[in-house]
């Protein structure tokens, strides 16, 4: 059955994006360990030929969407990034990691989350613009915008210009 | 500025990704040799792209948590009661797929094992070889038996992939020991002088494998086993450009 040595090679790349996603490495490996279980549970819907990382991607990236809707629904009024800003700062920064990092995760915190998402998928796993519309489930079109919009206020913060200057709307 | 604008913000990171086609790849370098501004930006992103592409490599290569090692370890469940009863024909294919599930769990770990060793020693060739100046290669690229040797010894036709087209060109190779048997491997390098190392050994009860890259000693490598040989690409380049590189050589050496 090489789908599941297949699926285990695929491990540290889920790691490590849930780990930049979630900016925790417990929180990060609960929601691998999650995405694992599903998949493993749903094998029988992977249909052999098709791309195996973006399946699981896509069954990753839906499991955390239902925990920020959920955390969401325990905080009413307010939105969708606040509450998982709320999650997210619950969580300490690891210690001993480079200022580099921590600047850009704190950059990456002011993107919206759908920024977010599709510049990471992108940046940090190099997946095409196709793999990453298809984990989404929306145009490529929409992956184009959302990605020069998040890529453009991503540099501006890293920059340390106001994002919100006039004569800088994209 | 009235001078009317043809690229578009989507391009550049289009640009940027490699997902153009030639036609508009050339208009954005065009473009961008007349358009300092955007030319730094788009060297910005480039360096953000980067930067995220570098955050928590480590993970990478760390060892997998005991709970999602015992996950993936899980023998396929056995008491699906519902579902056995739906259709005989559901039966059967449970029964088989439990069967090798079985089967795959005991066989899984030191197959996953021998590909890590693998590339492992692939890495480890690259970077005693790469560093050699005089003596980087055995026979240099122009040298007739060079390909023949080598084809002889690793036991399929071997021929260099071209990978001019990249900016690397062939350098020459050499035979290596790997753990007993013979394995190829090719050198290339860029005006830069940066090089690349294509490693080839026979595998011959090894199990296909998808593409796989991991990071390890501070280059990348790209790596994959077709039955009966075991293929890896090495260097210290970017993710983005040693997949691509990687489907290149995949592609010549199917072809070949």
């Amino acid at each position: 059955m090489t789908i599941r040595d297949d699926i285990v090679a695929e491990v540290p790349r889920l790691r490590r994006y849930a780990r930049v996603l979630l900016k925790n490495q417990s929180a990060a490996d609960d929601l691998v360990q999650d995405c694992l279980e599903r998949a493993l549970s749903r094998l029988h819907l992977f249909r052999p030929g098709t791309n195996l990382r973006a399946w699981l991607f896509t069954i990753m990236h839906n499991l955390h969407v239902n925990t920020m809707i959920r955390a969401r629904r325990e905080m009413p009024g307010s939105n969708g990034d606040a509450a998982s800003d709320c999650l997210d700062s619950a969580v300490p920064p690891a210690q001993g990691e480079g200022l580099a990092v921590r600047d850009m995760e704190r950059a990456l915190d002011q993107l919206t989350a759908e920024q977010r998402t599709v510049v990471l998928l992108v940046g940090v796993e190099g997946l095409t613009y196709a793999e990453t519309a298809s984990i989404l489930e929306v145009p490529v079109g929409t992956v184009m915008s959302r990605l020069a919009r998040g890529r453009e206020r991503l540099r501006v913060l890293m920059n340390g210009e106001d994002p919100n200057a006039p004569g800088r709307v994209s | 500025m009235s001078e009317e604008r043809r690229v578009t913000e989507a391009d550049f990171h289009a640009y940027l990704d490699g997902e153009l086609d030639a036609a508009t790849t050339a208009e954005v370098e065009e473009w961008l040799a007349d358009h300092a501004e955007d030319a730094a930006r788009l060297e910005s992103w480039r360096r953000q792209r980067d930067a995220l592409g570098a955050l928590h490599t480590d993970i990478l290569d760390a060892p997998l948590p005991a709970g999602m090692r015992a996950v993936l370890n899980r023998r396929a469940p056995r008491n699906h009661r519902g579902r056995w009863l739906r259709i005989a024909a559901s039966l059967v294919l449970l029964l088989v797929g439990a069967a090798s599930g079985w089967l795959a769990n005991e066989a899984m770990a030191p197959r996953a094992t021998e590909a890590a060793s693998f590339v492992h020693r692939a890495v480890g060739a690259h970077v005693v070889f790469t560093r050699e100046k005089r003596h980087a290669v055995e026979a240099r690229a122009g040298e007739k038996h060079l390909v023949g040797w080598l084809s002889n010894r690793v036991g399929r036709r071997l021929n260099p992939p071209v990978l001019e087209a990249a900016g690397y060109e062939l350098v020459g190779g050499r035979l290596v020991a790997d753990d007993g048997r013979p394995a190829a491997q090719y050198m290339y390098q860029d005006r830069s002088g940066k090089r690349l190392t294509l490693y080839v050994r026979s595998a011959r009860n090894a199990k296909d494998t998808a593409f796989r890259v991991v990071a390890e000693q501070g280059v990348s490598a790209f790596y994959w086993i077709e039955n009966p040989y075991a293929y890896a690409l090495v260097g210290q380049v970017t993710r983005r450009q040693l997949i691509s590189l990687g489907e290149t050589v995949r592609t010549h050496l199917r072809g070949s």
